[in-house]
């Protein structure tokens, strides 16, 4: 399992309500059911990760985050967790939004393109940075709307939106992926 | 009726008071089980039936000699895996595979019930097959599976008996009839009650059959079954036994005699009453009446874990209304899971062999099954 994966579970309280926005093929669900709780469930788009989360006897429906998140009711998870998927929606500010009216609190992990590597490659090579988070061309890449950690902090700041960091400086250079506990 | 004489029924004592205002009891309700039910009682399924499906849902059906409608699924081993779990099947109320329906003989006049038969809906069919629950004194169901019309008595069961079912599987159906699918269950009883032999519904007593009626009011439903693709796919514009078209109206295309064939098999097995009530309970049923158009109430007690399919080509239960009742369980916080299959096999698809679909089924059995041992 990605490092990333355990950082976030360790974020989950024991025996909390999860829900996984982009749960993928259910790796990180089936790590949180087995040694976190087992009150998780997951939304996913793709009809073949759907498959492998089903396969994983994992509570997935299939659905849009972008449109699906809406029929939850407010603080109806005590967690609900969007990895790295946040800048490839169409409307991030709406997701954001949407997880911390379901969640009473939100995890969410960002690649960072503040990252050393990334400026280094755009200033060296004057090309789109491609590196192991960020792995796609600038023509194929899912990602709409990259932001930096600290674009990702400002954001929040403007907002009123409590956001556990530490360190913004160093993180927003060192840091390839940011992972955060939002809360209204 | 005496072909009927060696299945499995139990005779409800009870009185059941129906939607419309009449109450049966002493009636009949004919069922089939499969497998072995355990010492603790707990791994018991319920199978709903669609329209025009019944008890037998696996193995040789001993009336029609054919297949059971849900041998792809049910069976030792199968999606439902009968070596583990306690099947059961009832026909429904209404229905003809013996259970009470329009074709039985009203005591007091002799006389097959014909159109005098009462209405029933999908409630009445569930509060009937309750009496099953009580009669293997089995306290909560693992599961209860239907798709189609299956899948509406699956919701209507777990919105009556809350807590009377571990997991529910309902699957490719609607919380509340549509228009389209009233229009078309129309058509059919159309179809039907033109059929000079159907004499107003008591054809039985001048031993007629509207077989003609029966048969078009088949063939338009078979073809809501099935989806545009699947149907190009296999008939494309391909002729039946000839090199050129004929200029008649013999069926000259693959597809009409396709048609005229599931018609005339139809007619052999099902009877054209029991199609019109069956059809009228399926117009009739909308769960969110009750509740005053809001379908999550009608699970507000429910602790039931749902788990919702669809198919992508299923244009008479389509995706957005199975959704429909995701969106009403999530917005009560409940516990469901949803997937909507690819398949060009249309509505059909929860009946064939779909590999994504049965893999779903058996998996989401296998995982909520160990959760409980």
């Amino acid at each position: 399992m990605k490092k990333e994966f355990y950082n976030i579970a360790k974020l989950v309280t024991q025996n909390s309500k999860v829900l996984d926005v982009g749960c993928g093929n259910g790796e990180l669900m089936k790590y949180i059911t087995e040694n976190i709780s087992k009150d998780i469930r997951g939304i996913e788009l793709s009809k073949s990760n759907v498959q492998k989360c089903i396969e994983k006897g994992l509570t997935v429906i299939e659905g849009n985050a972008e449109k699906d998140l809406r029929q939850f009711p407010d603080s109806s998870f005590d967690f609900v967790i969007l990895s790295q998927t946040l800048q490839a929606f169409l409307d991030p500010e709406n997701v954001l939004n949407e997880l911390l009216r379901i969640g009473k609190k939100a995890i969410v992990s960002i690649p960072n393109f503040g990252h050393w590597k990334v400026r280094l490659h755009l200033l060296l090579k004057g090309t789109m940075p491609v590196t192991k988070n960020l792995p796609n061309e600038w023509y194929n890449t899912p990602n709409l709307h990259m932001c930096t950690i600290k674009d990702f902090e400002n954001y929040c700041k403007e907002r009123d939106i409590k956001i556990n960091l530490k360190n913004l400086k160093f993180q927003n250079f060192f840091s390839e992926l940011g992972i955060f506990i939002l809360e209204k | 009726m005496s072909k009927f004489k060696d299945i499995k029924k139990i005779i409800v004592e009870k009185p059941l008071k129906l939607d419309c205002g009449q109450t049966i009891n002493n009636f009949p309700l004919a069922y089939e089980t499969y497998g072995k039910l355990n010492g603790n009682r707990s791994n018991a399924i319920l199978i709903f039936h669609a329209l025009t499906g019944d008890q037998f849902a696996s193995g040789i059906n001993p009336i029609t000699k054919k297949d059971g409608w849900w041998n792809y699924a049910l069976g030792p081993g199968k999606a439902i895996d009968t070596s583990k779990y306690f099947v059961i099947a009832a026909n429904v109320i209404g229905g003809c595979m013996g259970s009470f329906g329009p074709s039985d003989i009203n005591p007091e006049t002799k006389k097959p019930y014909g159109t005098n038969f009462p209405v029933i809906t999908i409630n009445d069919m569930v509060n009937a097959q309750y009496n099953l629950l009580e009669y293997f004194k089995i306290e909560k169901l693992f599961s209860v599976i239907g798709g189609s019309m299956g899948g509406m008595q699956v919701l209507q069961f777990v919105s009556n008996f809350p807590n009377k079912a571990l997991t529910a599987i309902p699957i490719a159906c609607t919380a509340s009839h549509s228009a389209q699918n009233i229009a078309l269950n129309e058509l059919g009883r159309q179809s039907i009650m033109a059929d000079r032999n159907w004499q107003d519904g008591f054809y039985e007593e001048q031993n007629k059959q509207p077989d003609k009626g029966l048969a078009v009011a088949r063939m338009a439903a078979h073809i809501t079954y099935l989806s545009k693709a699947g149907l190009q796919e296999k008939f494309g514009r391909k002729l039946q036994e000839r090199d050129d078209l004929k200029f008649s109206f013999d069926a000259d295309f693959q597809i009409e005699s396709y048609l005229r064939y599931q018609g005339s098999v139809f007619v052999d097995r099902f009877d054209a009453n029991s199609y019109l009530y069956i059809t009228r309970a399926m117009d009739y049923f909308d769960l969110t009446k009750k509740f005053g158009g809001n379908l999550s109430k009608a699970f507000e007690k429910s602790d039931t874990k749902f788990f919702i399919i669809s198919f992508t080509s299923d244009w008479l239960y389509p995706t957005s209304e199975n959704r429909d009742i995701v969106i009403a369980l999530n917005a009560m916080g409940k516990n469901v899971g949803f997937v909507e299959i690819s398949s060009d096999k249309g509505h059909d698809s929860f009946l064939l062999d779909v590999p994504d679909f049965l893999n779903s089924v058996k998996y989401f059995l296998n995982t909520s099954y160990k959760q409980i041992k």
